[in-house]
């Protein structure tokens, strides 16, 4: 039997040899998994208008093609109204970390959200890139819409998730039978209402604007629905304003 | 004089032995011992993860990783460990590694990290790693300890990949997705997948399967809960060591 004392000497020890070795190797590979997700987040961009590219999907580029193509896309950065936001002023970097930054934009109230939009031109055409962002069934769900100039059409998307069940849930990022199927739905109705789209468990009803979902994933699918409705409804007084500024 | 006889015998064992004692320990664990049908332990990942090949497989090497290093290093300090807090110290053990193995993927293997996300972490709730620890490492040395590690993680291993490859088969009709060596075996193609078998081709050998579709029971967790089952029943049938004969 140990002492008291002997116990507490030996978890300190323990506890502290763990806690610097555990800080030096975070702080040793924090460069390569910073360059990582930055990379990463460009590619999500990229990844939702791959429609416009040929052959492979951005997400399966090398490093040096996403830095070159990313090279055509602008970033902006919008209040809830459309003006621009001073960027200097506000705390958040333009190219907005979509899983940390978003986060914590979410917990702001609306006036005071930036609303980032991305632009990519390409031999005339242009697409425009916003970011969606909600509740999975086991942890957050967002991802990246892309419009087409019509502001109207989806062009794609792509989305990302921190913990759906592979297989299930996680296919909302990993099925190309569940995301390629957002390509030219349209996010108002016939009538020019603004509906959103809506993922519908047992097979789409209106081809315009709702998609199939994915089975056994119907809380996850939920979770998209509600972004998609929301979160771009957010985004219709910014499309106006985008659309003033051509 | 029988207890010199006795000490007479022994014969100084190399550093790192491998014999037969040493060979068992780490084939135990694959057929006899088997972690997840004979010991039934790990069962509660073993059907969350199992949907596709390939995190299975990344799941199973991290396992091995894990396992393998917490039992030497409790082995280690075992004499060192006070009897008051030794799971505490078990779980900090494992905690560190796991860590390790978490900054170790999102360093160098991003991809993989991002597609395995949660489950990383919850290697520490893995009751074969800590059972291990237990029963095992606590009572015996360092090296034996080690193989006794790297054989109950090849051991569950063995067994995640095998229902996985049931489960990614008939629940979605490819095999090893989000690794290199990505197949589409069969399902019906379109213009984002194409299968091997195309179970909508009017000719060829895909015409014969037009009756098959996927097993939607598949990517579910329950799907993994029979086939384990399936498992144990067949590895009891055939070896008469395991028939309870109570």
């Amino acid at each position: 039997m140990h002492s008291t004392s002997q116990v507490l000497t030996f978890v300190l020890i323990l506890t502290t040899v763990v806690a610097v070795g555990l800080t030096g190797l975070r702080e040793a590979t924090k460069p390569l998994a910073d360059a990582n997700e930055a990379l990463f987040n460009k590619k999500g961009v990229l990844n939702a208008i791959q429609t416009h590219f040929a052959g492979d999907l951005p997400k399966d580029w090398d490093d040096a093609k996403v830095e070159e193509t990313y090279k055509q896309v602008k970033s902006y950065i919008f209040d809830y109204q459309g003006n621009i936001m001073d960027t200097t002023q506000t705390k958040y970097r333009v190219a907005i970390d979509l899983e940390k930054d978003r986060d914590k934009i979410n917990k702001l109230d609306i006036t005071e959200r930036p609303f980032p939009v991305w632009v990519y031109e390409d031999g005339g055409k242009k697409f425009y890139v916003v970011t969606v962002y909600g509740k999975g069934l086991w942890d957050k769900i967002w991802g990246t819409v892309a419009f087409q100039e019509d502001m109207e059409t989806l062009a794609g998307v792509s989305f990302d998730h921190k913990g759906e069940t592979p297989g299930l849930g996680a296919e909302i990022k990993d099925s190309p039978g569940f995301y390629s199927q957002f390509k030219n739905k349209k996010i108002n109705s016939e009538t020019g209402e603004y509906v959103g789209i809506t993922v519908r468990k047992g097979g789409a009803k209106n081809t315009r604007y709702e998609v199939d979902g994915i089975s056994g994933a119907t809380i996850t699918a939920d979770g998209v629905t509600e972004m998609m409705q929301e979160d771009i409804e957010n985004y219709q007084p910014i499309f106006a304003a985008l659309k003033k500024m051509k | 004089m029988a207890e010199t006889t006795v000490q007479d015998v022994v014969v100084k064992e190399p550093t790192l032995p491998f014999g037969k004692k040493e060979k068992k320990l780490l084939t135990d664990p694959l057929t006899d011992n088997n972690p997840i049908t004979i010991q039934v332990l790990g069962i509660c990942s073993a059907l969350a993860v199992t949907t596709q090949v390939f995190p299975s497989l990344v799941i199973s090497v991290a396992v091995v990783f894990v396992c393998a290093f917490s039992s030497l290093f409790t082995s280690l300090l075992r004499n060192n460990i006070p009897k008051q807090v030794r799971m505490i110290v078990q779980l900090v053990i494992i905690a560190t590694l796991v860590t390790v193995v978490e900054l170790v993927l999102k360093a160098f293997s991003f991809e993989v990290y991002k597609q395995l996300s949660v489950f990383i972490g919850l290697i520490i709730t893995n009751c074969i790693v800590m059972g291990r620890l237990e029963a095992f490492a606590l009572a015996n040395k360092p090296w034996r300890s080690f193989l006794d590690g790297i054989g109950n993680g090849l051991g569950y291993g063995l067994i995640l990949i095998a229902v996985a490859f049931f489960r990614e088969l008939f629940g979605k009709g490819t095999l090893f997705t989000g690794s290199p060596a990505e197949l589409n075996i069969i399902g019906k193609s379109n213009e984002a997948t194409s299968f091997m078998i195309n179970t909508a081709a009017e000719s060829g050998i895909g015409s014969w399967f037009s009756w098959y579709s996927n097993n939607n029971l598949m990517v579910l967790p329950a799907a993994a809960m029979f086939l384990i089952g399936i498992f144990i029943w067949i590895q009891r049938s055939r070896n008469p060591k395991l028939v309870d004969i109570s």
